[in-house]
């Protein structure tokens, strides 16, 4: 019987296998940041323990980072002393980190590919559940909480429980307007945020194939918002055109030595998957999410949902739950859903095609009054390319912020944040409740549906600009 | 990290389902660079409405938790676990985890117990109706026993075995060093690495 992707990639990993024991699995690139490493490090100092393998291991800073005036202090105190204990914490133990300021900071799933540390058939792990963005690059990659951390430190191995296969076939085309977002949140709608659980998730048909790698990112990035422990997609040509050249990519022998081992990397003809889901491309449309939790979404051309449609109680109870949270009535329509935000950015939809994407829409035309849109690139270097091609000038004559590399609004540990009651059509991944600020209201769409709802002010795809006509030439 | 074997105690009913760890701990907390002082953190949200459960004086000093299915969805943040340790809480009820919050609850003791919703109804029921009605978490038998209601639960025998005797992974790991050192020696010269070019 032959074997699936993910099961190839663990295999390759078992350091030691034992009846009644989970596999112990070794980790080839360790990500570090400032929120969930500071007590790993405190329990290795606590046990006299130093970190195995630094050559495996990089650190930088994200989540706490303002995205603004970043060459004075940061002004939040609390958020200054866990950005000084990275460094400190980094110094120490002989870690690499890019801080703040650095040409090489930025998000750390958006570090990680850029600088070709991401690779196929590698295990990739990070205090942070999106982690599985990685998975786009045929890694396995999971998001682990602190004592795990602190775990790969010491041993740059894991104890991990037995997975089960899923995969979701994406055939067909999509179509003009429709992205990889409205993909993967078309997705979580379809198996629920709890239907991923226990699964590795392998994205695979034409529509993913035909994906950029940036896109791919974008659909591994959220498998974690339908409960699944990591997702996956093949490495092909795309992958390896994407890695070569890349600072830390194989080079010369290495390089041949590599691609011929990442083409090994599919799922062979007789492998089973424990459960397949089939989506077609051509029938997606642009998605947006109505409730407090990724998998409440509905295709933007469709009206809030009425809880009594619910059949299960919980899910019925949940809908009651978010739309009062939300501030939204049933059978309202998502077009006429007026918002004060914008967000662009993310771990998500922070990278340049993203940025692209949004640009585009936005070119020629004006942010709508009373409408804040925010563009947070997910690098520094994602920031510099975007500069060079000019999208920082498009943004801001929209009347759009441009602000410094972070993981800011997504979920606002920094001060972008949205104040009580506030409405965002953002990017990024999560619409749980005061994600972005305490009592704020996060609608998740597509860069494009973000930048046509900043135009217009309220839900709105691109193909709703066409009665906004784009001034002659900018 | 503390061990696990069987604990008694009254119950909180959190009748919610897709509980999600940004919730349980809001982001905020998280610049905290310690593993205690998270208890007035959890649900803080919530907790500022008067007539959420955990307000009501009689559930005051419970230490389980029973939720709704999917509870611990999103963030890895082990933040949560600490909040919920923190508060009080020895062990959660549910009909379903999210996966890393299930493995992070693990690591530091605090049990989390997958029971049918059918199951999970009756001691909501319970608890509701009478806030000092006890359930007993027993790890040992792998059973939750409470009036009326007598239900086995699943936990495989290794991380039975780790809460029963309250080990340390990293040290059990570390006792397999040769096995780890044994692998290093054969990976592929063209693997990543971080060291700087």
């Amino acid at each position: 019987m032959g074997r699936t992707l993910a099961e190839k990639v663990w295999d390759d990993h078992v350091v030691r296998r034992a009846e009644g024991e989970p596999d112990l699995l070794f980790i080839d690139l360790h990500l570090l940041h400032e929120v969930t490493s500071p007590q790993a490090f405190d329990g290795l100092r606590m046990n006299g323990r130093t970190v195995r393998r630094t050559d495996l291991t990089i650190a930088t800073e994200d989540h706490n980072t303002p995205t603004l005036d970043i060459d004075k202090p940061i002004a939040d105190p609390v958020s200054r002393t866990q950005l000084e204990t990275l460094r400190k914490n980094c110094a120490e133990f002989g870690v690499r980190l890019h801080p703040l300021g650095d040409v090489e900071q930025g998000v750390v799933h958006v570090v990680g590919p850029q600088l070709g540390l991401t690779q196929p058939g590698t295990t990739v792990v990070c205090g942070d559940s999106h982690t599985s963005t990685h998975g786009a690059f045929g890694a396995l990659a999971f998001g682990i909480g602190t004592s795990q951390v602190e775990h790969v430190l010491a041993t740059q191995t894991l104890p991990m429980a037995p997975f089960r296969t899923m995969a979701v076939t994406v055939d067909g085309e999509l179509p003009d307007g429709v992205t990889a977002k409205d993909l993967i949140l078309a997705v979580i709608a379809r198996i629920g945020t709890g239907g991923g659980q226990g699964y590795v998730i392998e994205y695979r048909g034409s529509a993913i194939e035909k994906l950029s790698m940036e896109a791919r990112m974008t659909v591994c990035n959220m498998s974690i918002e339908a409960g699944a422990r990591a997702g996956m997609i093949a490495p092909d040509q795309t992958t390896f055109d994407y890695l070569q050249g890349r600072v830390h990519a194989p080079k010369g022998e290495d390089w041949e030595a590599a691609v011929a081992y990442w083409k090994t990397l599919r799922t062979d003809e007789d492998a089973a998957f424990d459960h397949e889901v089939v989506i077609d491309a051509s029938a997606l449309t642009p998605f947006v999410t109505w409730g407090t939790n990724p998998g409440q979404g509905a295709p933007l051309s469709a009206s809030v949902p009425d809880p009594a449609s619910f059949a299960d109680p919980s899910d019925r109870l949940a809908a009651e739950n978010a739309l009062t949270y939300m501030g939204l009535t049933a059978g309202q329509p998502l077009r006429e859903v007026a918002v004060d935000t914008v967000f662009v950015g993310s771990c998500t939809n922070g990278r340049i095609e993203d940025l692209r994407a949004a640009a585009s829409v936005v070119q020629g035309r004006k942010v709508a009054d009373g409408v804040r849109m925010l563009v947070v690139p997910g690098s520094v270097r994602v920031a510099l390319q975007a500069v060079e091609e000019g999208l920082d000038k498009v943004f801001t004559e929209a009347g759009a912020e441009w602000r410094h590399a972070g993981c800011s609004m997504c979920l606002g540990m920094n001060p972008d944040q949205l104040a009580p009651g506030e409405r965002s059509a953002s990017t990024s991944n999560r619409n749980f409740e005061g994600r972005q600020g305490k009592g704020g209201r996060t609608h998740l769409v597509s860069p494009q549906v973000a930048a046509a709802t900043a135009v217009v002010g309220r839900l709105a795809s691109p193909a709703d600009l066409s009665d906004v006509p784009a001034p002659a030439e900018v | 990290m503390e061990a696990f074997t069987t604990h008694t105690g009254r119950a909180v009913p959190l009748r919610r389902s897709n509980v999600d760890t940004d919730q349980i701990i809001p982001a905020h907390w998280l610049k905290k660079v310690t593993r205690n002082g998270f208890e007035d953190g959890l649900f803080e949200a919530w907790r500022k409405d008067a007539s959420f459960v955990l307000n009501a004086p009689e559930r005051k000093g419970a230490t389980v938790l029973v939720a709704g299915p999917d509870f611990g969805t999103g963030s890895s943040r082990e933040h949560a676990v600490w909040a919920l340790q923190n508060y009080g809480f020895k062990t959660v009820i549910s009909s379903r985890f999210a996966d890393i919050f299930r493995g992070n609850s693990l690591k530091n003791g605090l049990l989390t117990v997958v029971l049918p919703q059918e199951t999970v109804e009756q001691l909501w029921k319970l608890v509701e109706a009478d806030p000092a009605a006890e359930i007993t978490v027993d790890l040992v038998a792998r059973e939750v026993r409470a009036e009326g209601v007598t239900a086995p639960f699943e936990l495989d025998d290794n991380a039975r075995w780790r809460l029963l005797e309250g080990l340390d992974d990293i040290s059990l790991t570390l006792g397999n060093e040769a096995d780890i050192a044994a692998y290093e020696a054969h990976r592929p010269s063209w693997k990543p690495s971080t060291v700087q070019l």
